[in-house]
């Protein structure tokens, strides 16, 4: 009897290494990963590297056209899929009611959150690219990564939505408020940060997808840049930069990682070192907002 | 009359997820169905060839699936092992203050960019390899999977502890009653009422393993190649993607219409294992 649970004991005991150690795979994995890219990329990280166009020499080569593609792009793919997200978001936690409508559009989210990425880079190269003829534009690329990250917004939004009390919508409504009204002016400004918490992470994701800008044919090669939203002569805005071919981060990282000389390889580290920098600041940003809404929210 | 036009409005941005399916559909069928007027159906499925490029066309799907399958079943070989001793260990076994670091960093980790992963796999973890077998080809899918393993962990493992959280106190409070060890209970209580849950964790796991690009695209060379061996290079159904669209196929060849007979494959691949999903949660989901 003594010795059955010893035995037991020593299971469990050799269990919580087990545990430890299996976390520890994974930490120590990305440990490496960073140091690897730190320690090759850092040589080159220097204010030239995000100020030089892309080169056949590899010493003078930059991100400079990569980092403002993929700011430009972001700011598309923000554009349409906050509000769309939000607004579909609310729909469903607000409006909906109960029928097979309803029931369509959820399971489709969460079918959709499934669907591999490189499905969207087919679906954008058949329909945007083709049928709208918007050509491997800024504006294609951008349109692809707002229906990517379409989902995560809905989720984020529907889970803000849901933890506020019934409460806060019976007294609204008891003042005489119409709904869109309690939305516009109770419901949205209370789960703003939450969802601000999934629109940086659903923006996080975009910022790292390679394979459906791939899909698009975003070219790898960009030494230049698309031309400036903001002009000197009236009417000052363009928007031309919208049809504009374009590189971003990702795919400059591929192209250089693809290419056999060793240093253009470092280009990879450090253009690599930068984008898990900007992913890993948006996502923490996005914990440390949803901890410290979780701490201070007491209704 | 306001409040009707807005509700309409939100109904109409609540539509546009049911549009993208629709549109995701009607792009690869109606591709596909050009594609299959120029390459019989039986050929796609039973070639041992997948050569669309070349005069002597040949378009065999089991040379691509081969190199999908081989892969995610390295990678998962790891994900879901470590995913769910991770997941076990932190729900029954960590302390408070570790399970609340250790949560945020894997999610951190589940946010990393593929083509970072991509990047680690061809030049430190094959390199590797090759010291520990050195006859390894300098793209393989077995430093390709082993990373998309790891990538794959924090999925696994994030969903499958949630799951086991859900599980209430009672059952574990039960079973420690009749004498049994933590380890008992996580593995014969709170494993089995939560396995609902950690199925769907699965089966997202396996879903990211067939639909992973990058890495595949980098790490295990873009070579069409039948084989079940990780050790050599092969081409998958997203590696092969990739290549046709870094090239320039004219628009409307059979070239370009390949890779969306390749992408309905991976789509009903997918859409397979997410409604086995369905069912596994529906079967067995205990209510309490």
């Amino acid at each position: 009897m003594k010795d059955n649970l010893w035995r037991r004991k020593r299971y469990e005991a050799i269990f919580a290494v087990v545990g430890l150690l299996a976390l520890m795979i994974g930490v120590l994995t990305f440990a490496t990963l960073f140091a690897e890219m730190a320690i090759n990329g850092m040589g080159r990280l220097d204010w030239s590297f995000f100020t030089s166009f892309p080169s056949r020499r590899p010493g003078e080569a930059g991100i400079l056209s990569a980092w403002i593609g993929s700011t430009l792009v972001m700011v598309v793919t923000a554009f349409f899929a906050v509000p769309l997200g939000v607004a579909a978001g609310v729909y469903l936690e607000e409006y909906a009611r109960k029928n097979w409508v309803t029931d369509l559009i959820e399971i489709n989210i969460t079918n959709l959150a499934g669907v591999p990425s490189i499905v969207y880079g087919l679906l954008a190269l058949g329909l945007f690219v083709y049928q709208f003829g918007l050509g491997q534009s800024i504006l294609a690329a951008g349109l692809t990564l707002a229906l990517l990250i379409l989902p995560v917004v809905i989720v984020a939004t529907r889970e803000a939505i849901r933890s506020i009390p019934q409460a806060i919508r019976e007294g609204s409504y008891a003042l005489g408020a119409t709904q869109w009204q309690t939305v516009r002016y109770h419901i949205l400004p209370y789960s703003s940060a939450g969802i601000l918490t999934g629109v940086i992470i659903g923006m996080a994701r975009a910022i790292g997808e390679t394979a459906p800008i791939i899909t698009i044919g975003a070219l790898t090669f960009i030494a230049f840049l698309p031309p400036s939203p903001v002009q000197a002569a009236p009417p000052f805005l363009s928007f031309e930069w919208l049809l504009s071919p374009f590189t971003v981060m990702p795919i400059q990282m591929f192209n250089w990682t693809s290419r056999p000389e060793a240093a253009f390889q470092v280009n990879a580290a450090a253009a690599g070192f930068v984008l898990v920098i900007m992913t890993l600041a948006m996502n923490g940003l996005a914990i440390w907002l949803r901890y410290r809404l979780r701490r201070n929210i007491k209704w | 009359m306001r409040e009707r036009a807005i509700e309409a409005v939100l109904f109409a941005a609540a539509l546009v997820s049911v549009f993208t399916t629709v549109g995701i559909v009607y792009i690869l069928v109606k591709e596909s169905v050009v594609f299959f007027q120029q390459v019989p159906i039986v050929d796609f499925l039973t070639d041992r060839q997948w050569t669309p490029l070349f005069d002597d066309a040949h378009f065999g799907i089991m040379v691509l699936l081969s190199g999908t399958l081989t892969s995610s079943l390295v990678a998962l070989s790891i994900a879901i092992p470590l995913g769910t001793v991770i997941a076990i260990y932190l729900s029954e076994f960590a302390p408070f203050k570790l399970r609340e670091i250790a949560k945020p960093f894997l999610e951190l980790l589940g946010g990393v960019p593929t083509i970072v992963y991509g990047y680690f796999a061809l030049l430190f973890v094959t390199p590797l390899l090759q010291k520990i077998y050195p006859g390894l080809p300098g793209f393989n899918l077995l430093a390709a999977g082993l990373v998309m393993g790891v990538m794959i962990i924090p999925y696994v493992a994030s969903i499958s502890e949630d799951a086991m959280r859900a599980v209430p106190m009672a059952l574990r409070e039960g079973s420690y009653a009749t004498g049994a060890t933590r380890l008992q209970t996580a593995l014969r209580v709170v494993f089995p009422a939560a396995f609902s849950g950690v199925a769907a964790a699965y089966i997202l796991g396996i879903s990211r393993a067939v639909g992973e690009t990058m890495i595949l695209a980098v790490a295990a060379g873009m070579q069409p190649n039948l084989t079940f061996n990780p050790l050599e290079p092969a081409a998958t159904i997203t590696a092969y993607i990739v290549q046709v669209a870094l090239g320039d196929l004219p628009h409307g060849s059979v070239g370009y219409q390949t890779i969306f007979a390749a992408g309905l494959t991976l789509m009903l691949i997918t859409l397979v294992f997410n409604i086995a999903g369905h069912m596994l949660r529906k079967r067995f989901r205990e209510a309490y």
